[in-house]
């Protein structure tokens, strides 16, 4: 059986049909629908992190101008949920477009231009001059669209088609030459790669994911604010999830995000007075004595995780 | 084997400036299929910028890089690549975390070769057939070296530069590499080589060019180099080249 099969059918198939499933035995929908969306954010991230090595501390800008993307459709031209959706998509490529120049930079400067530029988008969108088109700082309330089972349904679509680019990038001569490109950029174009095409169409494909996950989280919650969807936390969570399982695979991030959040949630439940100082603790152990992420303890022992 | 065809590749008064500093300062030379041209100096005196901007990664600051026939500089290097140029690193440049295999695989893959070599003879002539399956970290010095020359030649090249290949080869293996090269230059890819062996630059090469400060000080027979008293001043007279 080809690889990417098997990946297919025994990790990403594995967690759609357990997260479709879910709902009907677990009360907490809110709870299963979050964890779709740090799903997504957190493949988005090993996109672009992992597969090219940019540290997208903006990641949110993309969430936040997809949910904004929604918004607007549905505001003014009273689209339905799905199309609304692809629009989002839409917001988070234009702006994925927007920011292409940052890809210049490397390193620390590209994370700290990116968290800036995610930043400007919020700042533009809560302007109150733009109160006509997006409400401004006074948030949106989406009454005609209002549907969480559709827009859950609608973020396993969304997940589904995040896992299908992670399993094509890791099983690809594509994904192999941005990895190479992630490795040394100037060996990567003395393979003969379009260096600066391949890093581009990565960072549009992790600005789209975004911006598809932030139309279903508008489609979701149907009230919020700028504050809400360009919030910091969406970027940390998703950088630290992916980080965490371990990037440049397709199980790290799905592993990351279902511990970390998990354990997340039931600190925050249980003993909310420790949280932030029990997250933060494993954090930072874990970067410290495992910075390549939870499957290099597997593949120090030599087993291959895909 | 010195061969009579019209150059691939010819430079002229090619000038590269780092800030103020002329890292190359007017040189011109040239280099036909089939022929193994030495390139020598001491430190510094811009070999390996030679190399970078042939191979695209640096854009030239003055005069022109032709290859069969059309002007390259500030061509990019992908480019160059896919129009039979291709190079080693002084300190190799492997993709650390890939696989050897997939080392190679990259560049078969995007190095737009008519007809690619096959992975499994280019492994075995390269004596990485063994660790082919091992992260490119895990290798040794010349062994990434090796790689580096076996990712250059999935790309099928006609022009190769390679710089320092030799540097840090014991003797067996440089009789070994040195054969190697002959056989690649013998299937008709122009070839420069860029070493401070001289012996090896002796035996493998049909001209050498003497580079000093980014200029070409000689262009010939090694062995009349030496007698030159500018190239021994060169050599002797300023820090040494190892
Ligand atoms: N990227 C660079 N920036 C600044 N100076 C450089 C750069 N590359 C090379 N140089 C300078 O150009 C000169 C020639 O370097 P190089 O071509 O590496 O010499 P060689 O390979 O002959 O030892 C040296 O003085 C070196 O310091
Ligand atoms: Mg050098």
């Amino acid at each position: 059986m080809p690889n990417a099969l098997k990946h297919t059918l025994f990790i990403a198939l594995p967690v759609l049909v357990i997260f479709a499933v879910l709902p009907g035995v677990y009360q907490n929908h809110l709870l299963l629908f979050n964890f779709v969306i740090f799903l997504i954010l957190a493949q988005g991230v090993n996109i672009i992190y992992g597969f090219t090595g940019y540290l997208p501390f903006g990641y949110v800008g993309f969430f936040g101008a997809g949910a904004y993307g929604f918004a607007v459709v549905v505001m003014h031209l009273h689209a339905p949920g799905v199309p609304a959706v692809l629009a989002a998509g839409v917001a988070g490529v234009v702006v994925g477009l927007l920011l292409t120049p940052l890809l210049r930079l490397s390193g620390a400067y590209f994370a700290i231009a990116n968290l800036a530029a995610s930043l400007a988008v919020l700042h533009l969108i809560a302007n109150p001059a733009l109160e006509s088109i997006t409400r401004g700082p006074y948030g949106v309330s989406l009454s005609a669209t209002f549907n969480p089972t559709s827009a859950y349904a609608a973020g396993l679509v969304v997940l589904a088609l995040t896992l299908g680019a992670v399993v094509y990038l890791k099983n690809s001569r594509f994904g192999l030459a941005l990895q190479a490109v992630r490795e040394d950029a100037v060996s990567a174009s003395m393979a003969g790669v379009n260096v600066v095409r391949m890093r581009v169409i990565a960072w549009l494909v992790s600005a789209l994911v975004a911006g598809l996950a932030g139309g279903v989280y508008a489609w979701y919650v149907s009230v919020f604010y700028p504050d809400n969807v360009f919030s910091g936390d969406f970027s940390i969570f998703a950088i630290v999830f992916a980080l965490f399982g371990g990037v440049a695979s397709i199980t790290g991030p799905i592993v990351g995000v279902i511990i970390l959040y998990g354990i997340y949630n039931l600190i925050g439940f249980t003993t909310p007075q420790y949280f932030q100082l029990i997250y933060g603790l494993l954090i930072m152990g874990l970067v410290l004595f495992l910075p390549a992420g939870l499957v290099s303890l597997a593949t120090r022992r030599g087993w291959h995780v895909p | 084997m010195s061969p009579e065809s019209a150059p691939i590749l010819s430079v002229s008064k090619l000038v590269k400036r780092f800030g103020g500093f002329y890292a190359l300062d007017g040189l011109s030379f040239h280099v036909s299929s089939g022929e193994i041209l030495g390139l020598v100096g001491p430190n510094g005196s811009g070999k390996t910028t030679a190399i970078n901007v042939i191979s695209g990664l640096y854009a030239p600051d003055g005069g022109e890089v032709v290859l069969e026939g059309a002007s390259i500089g500030g061509v990019a290097s992908h480019k160059l690549v896919h129009r039979g140029i291709n190079r080693t690193f002084q300190v190799p440049k492997p993709f650390l975390s890939l696989t050897v295999r997939q080392n190679v695989e990259v560049a078969l893959a995007y190095g737009g070769a008519a007809s690619a070599p096959a992975l499994a003879d280019l492994l075995d002539e390269y004596r990485l057939a063994e660790v082919a399956d091992r992260p490119a970290a895990d290798l040794n010095n010349a062994q990434q070296k090796m790689l580096d020359l076996v990712r250059a030649l999935a790309t099928r090249p006609r022009l190769l530069l390679l710089d320092e290949l030799a540097a840090g080869l014991n003797p067996a293996e440089l009789d070994w590499i040195a054969e190697r090269i002959k056989t690649l230059a013998q299937s008709g890819i122009a070839i420069i080589v860029v070493e401070h062996l001289m012996g090896f630059i002796e035996h493998i090469t049909d001209r050498v060019i003497v580079l000093n400060a980014g200029k070409e000080i000689f262009d010939g027979k090694l062995a009349v180099a030496v007698k030159v008293p500018q190239v021994i001043e060169v050599f002797l007279g300023g820090e040494h080249a190892a």
